[in-house]
């Protein structure tokens, strides 16, 4: 019998079952006692799991909303707009971040010895410091050190900036403005395809065309007839001081100011460091060769690094941005009412209910990373080098 | 340029002195300053960057700074720069939380013996290693009777007490001894062949990274208790700690799984083929090699957790950023905010800064390519 035992044991195969039938049981225990504990400790409580509360009207205010909202509409309403603003953070921040850290990066890789260390000092400090504390300190620096409204810093006239946040004028759509989206999006399709088409020509006849610079031109002029055909229907609400604060214009809060620089600073400086390592990752034979065959400086970098360089750079780059989405929930701290304020803070404390609330704001955090890594392993099986 | 009208034989002639111009300071300068005309206007961009950030920066922190004040308003009457005085007034604070004045010395002592501990893990060469990591092993023993006391005629300190760079440290330290094994294991798991186990360490480490941490430590403080056994509740602290350690043993995992996917598959065949077991494959092959590979990323996860201890003042933790908010809540400093701020980013940068050099330091000592 022992034998027997033992040659089962022995076997690989067998061995393998064995332990993970051991694993599942523990596991399968661990996760009784949980759903034990949970329910005992709701009976004990007198509460029950329960997503109604989703429906009921939340009774807060949300000093910035996307969509209409007032204290009257659901708790579930409530989270939307805490997600959309979520959403608002990460969108501007990604783009500020991206346009400041390929800026750095340049600096960190430029011969100039000056520029060089200045971004490099730059880099450490920033990164260095919780992002936390950046977000703490820029808010502390608009709502402390800006003046009140009716000193307010005046830009031409039309922008203000105060420790009540920056007014700046708003667009106001008029009648006609339609063609001048269609032209904007026709100018986006334009542009791609154009792309598209000269890449192909490129591979077949190695010609290469302005790209960059023709899609630019008419990005730019496309929208711009559109205006000038329909008499420019866009006019302008410029805020105007009345009694103790300004009317009209676009109002962004300190929290969302604070909140989007203090996250594109921050996420800048790994960005920075992220694209240095993808240029020089490349290796010098590449450079040399392309220089050697008479390619200029610009050609060197846009048809021979780059290309190489961007299989490098854009995996980091996108849990970069994944970082900076989740790091936009600590809006907390400041007041800015995102998915953690909304749902996982005021509704939690107003309905009780941690357990519910909780899981919702952990799964929709859960999706969009999963969604963004799942693409992200997309691109990357697409890319990749194949070897052994 | 000099010609000698000499004749040489071939092969005698003296090295000329390089041109004028491309060594020395001048040199040094054209080369890496004013090499081409954009350069130079980059340069001189620089040099006025520089020169707004040393005027106006030298005046705010240093000259017309105040140190010595006992408010706001006795700041503003003597100068308009910085007024470090919150600083000062709450230094202690900032250090030691609200462990009570007599029993400090038992944080200067763990603070000191920390570095002893440390130092055989830290410094793979000094001498008496062997007899060094015994303590190490020791040292959280004694920390922990120390800080906390209850034992041998020490003072037992509520944890409610703790605050400043000590409590940060107190966490920090913890997580990152914690999380560095579950982070190894979890790491083995994701890449075992047995596909449950496999898919447990996938599951747990894609959830943790795929959540912000503020909702882990919101999950801590509000919801942890209905998870254990109706009655019990331990304290807030140590739900903070055990919340770090898995968030970041979650992100170790990750590197080191990188680490061991970087060894080439000829290692694992010849352990094979010597008859090593998994084990012994994984603490004499696997180990050594992924974890010496994966040092920086390890330490940069390290850091980032470090600055996420942060976060435990949203929780309600009075780490230096708490007690920096909860001194601009006292009317007495009320908007003094900047000065708050930057001192404890202050601290953090040469904390974290300290720790990435000594990374790049064992790295390049670690590193056994030929270049």
């Amino acid at each position: 019998m022992s034998f027997n035992l033992l040659k089962i044991w022995r076997n690989e195969k067998s061995r393998e079952i064995i332990v993970q039938i051991i694993v599942l049981i523990i596991f399968g225990w661990f996760i009784s006692w949980l759903v034990g504990n949970v329910s005992g400790n709701f009976e004990k409580l007198g509460k029950d799991l329960s997503f109604e509360f989703l429906f009921i009207p939340a009774g807060y205010d949300i000093n910035q909303y996307l969509i209409s909202y007032n204290n009257r509409d659901s708790h579930l309403r409530a989270a939307v707009v805490g997600l959309l603003n979520t959403g608002l953070v990460a969108f501007f921040g990604i783009i500020i971040a991206t346009i400041f850290g390929l800026f750095l990066g340049v600096l960190r890789l430029s011969k100039n010895w000056l520029a060089n260390r200045i971004a490099y000092w730059y880099v450490e400090f920033t990164r260095n410091v919780p992002i936390l504390l950046h977000i703490l300190l820029w808010h502390g620096i608009i709502i402390n050190t800006l003046p009140h409204p009716k000193q307010a810093i005046d830009i031409l006239d039309v922008s203000y900036l105060t420790n009540r946040g920056f007014y700046i004028p708003k667009p106001i759509a008029e009648a006609g403005i339609e063609l001048f989206y269609l032209f904007t999006i026709i100018a986006i399709i334009f542009a791609i395809l154009f792309n598209k088409f000269s890449k192909k020509r490129q591979e077949n006849t190695g010609k290469q065309l302005p790209v960059f610079w023709i899609n630019l031109m008419v990005i730019i002029l496309f929208p711009f007839i559109a205006l000038l055909l329909n008499n420019f229907p866009i006019s302008f609400s410029i805020p105007e001081l009345k009694g103790f604060n300004f009317r009209g214009g676009l109002h962004l809060s300190p929290e969302l100011i604070a909140l989007t620089f203090a996250l594109a600073i921050y996420t800048a400086a790994f960005i920075a460091e992220i694209v240095r390592a993808g240029i020089l990752a490349i290796h010098k034979g590449q450079r040399e060769a392309a220089e050697s065959i008479g390619l200029k400086p610009d050609k060197v970098m846009n048809l021979v690094i780059l290309p190489q360089a961007r299989r490098v750079i854009i995996p980091p780059l996108t849990s970069q941005y994944l970082n900076l989405t989740k790091n936009s929930s600590l809006a907390i701290a400041i007041g800015y009412m995102d998915l953690v304020a909304t749902l996982g803070g005021i509704s939690l404390n107003q309905t009780g209910r941690e357990m519910e609330t909780m899981v919702l704001v952990l799964l929709i955090y859960l999706c969009i990373s999963l969604s963004i890594s799942s693409l992200m392993n997309w691109y990357n099986y697409r890319v990749k080098l194949v070897d052994r | 340029m000099v010609f000698d009208k000499k004749n040489y034989a071939p092969g005698t002639h003296p090295d000329l002195p390089p041109p004028p111009g491309t060594v020395g300071v001048v040199g040094w300068l054209k080369n890496n300053l004013f090499s081409s005309l954009s350069n130079s206007i980059l340069t001189l961009l620089s040099l006025y960057l520089l020169y707004l950030l040393i005027e106006g920066g030298l005046s705010w922190f240093v000259v017309d700074a105040v140190v010595n004040a006992n408010d706001k308003p006795g700041c503003r009457k003597i100068g308009d720069g910085a007024c470090w005085a919150v600083i000062v007034k709450r230094f202690d604070q900032f250090i030691y939380g609200f462990y009570p004045l007599a029993e400090r010395w038992r944080i200067d002592t763990s603070f000191f013996l920390l570095f002893i501990a440390a130092a055989p893990l830290l410094y793979p060469d000094i001498k008496f290693r062997k007899s060094m990591l015994i303590f190490s092993c020791l040292y959280p023993f004694i920390a922990f009777i120390l800080i906390k006391g209850g034992v041998f005629n020490l003072l037992t300190i509520e944890t409610n007490l703790f605050g400043g760079a000590m409590l940060t440290v107190i966490i920090g330290v913890t997580s990152i001894a914690c999380s560095l094994p579950l982070g190894i294991l979890l790491a083995l798991g994701r890449q075992s062949r047995l596909k449950l186990v496999k898919l447990l360490s996938v599951c747990f480490i894609e959830f943790m990274r795929g959540v912000p941490l503020i909702t882990l430590l919101f999950v801590a403080s509000t919801m942890l208790n209905y998870f254990l056994p109706p009655g019990t509740n331990f304290n807030l602290l140590i739900r903070v700690i055990i919340m770090m350690t898995f968030f970041s043993a979650a992100y170790i995992a990750e590197v080191i799984r990188g680490g061991i996917q970087a060894i080439p598959k000829g290692q694992y065949e010849a352990a094979d083929a010597i008859g090593l077991t998994y084990w012994q494959t994984t603490r004499f092959i696997t180990l050594p090699q992924a974890l010496k590979i994966s040092i920086p990323g390890i330490v940069n996860t390290f850091i980032g957790l470090y600055k996420d201890t942060t976060l435990v003042v949203i929780i309600g933790l009075l780490d230096p950023l708490g007690i920096g908010r909860a001194a601009l809540a006292d009317t007495k400093w009320n908007g003094l905010s900047t000065e708050t701020y930057l001192f404890v980013a202050v601290i953090f940068f040469i904390s974290c800064f300290a720790m990435s050099r000594y990374s790049l330091w064992l790295e390049k000592k670690l590193s056994t390519d030929h270049n």
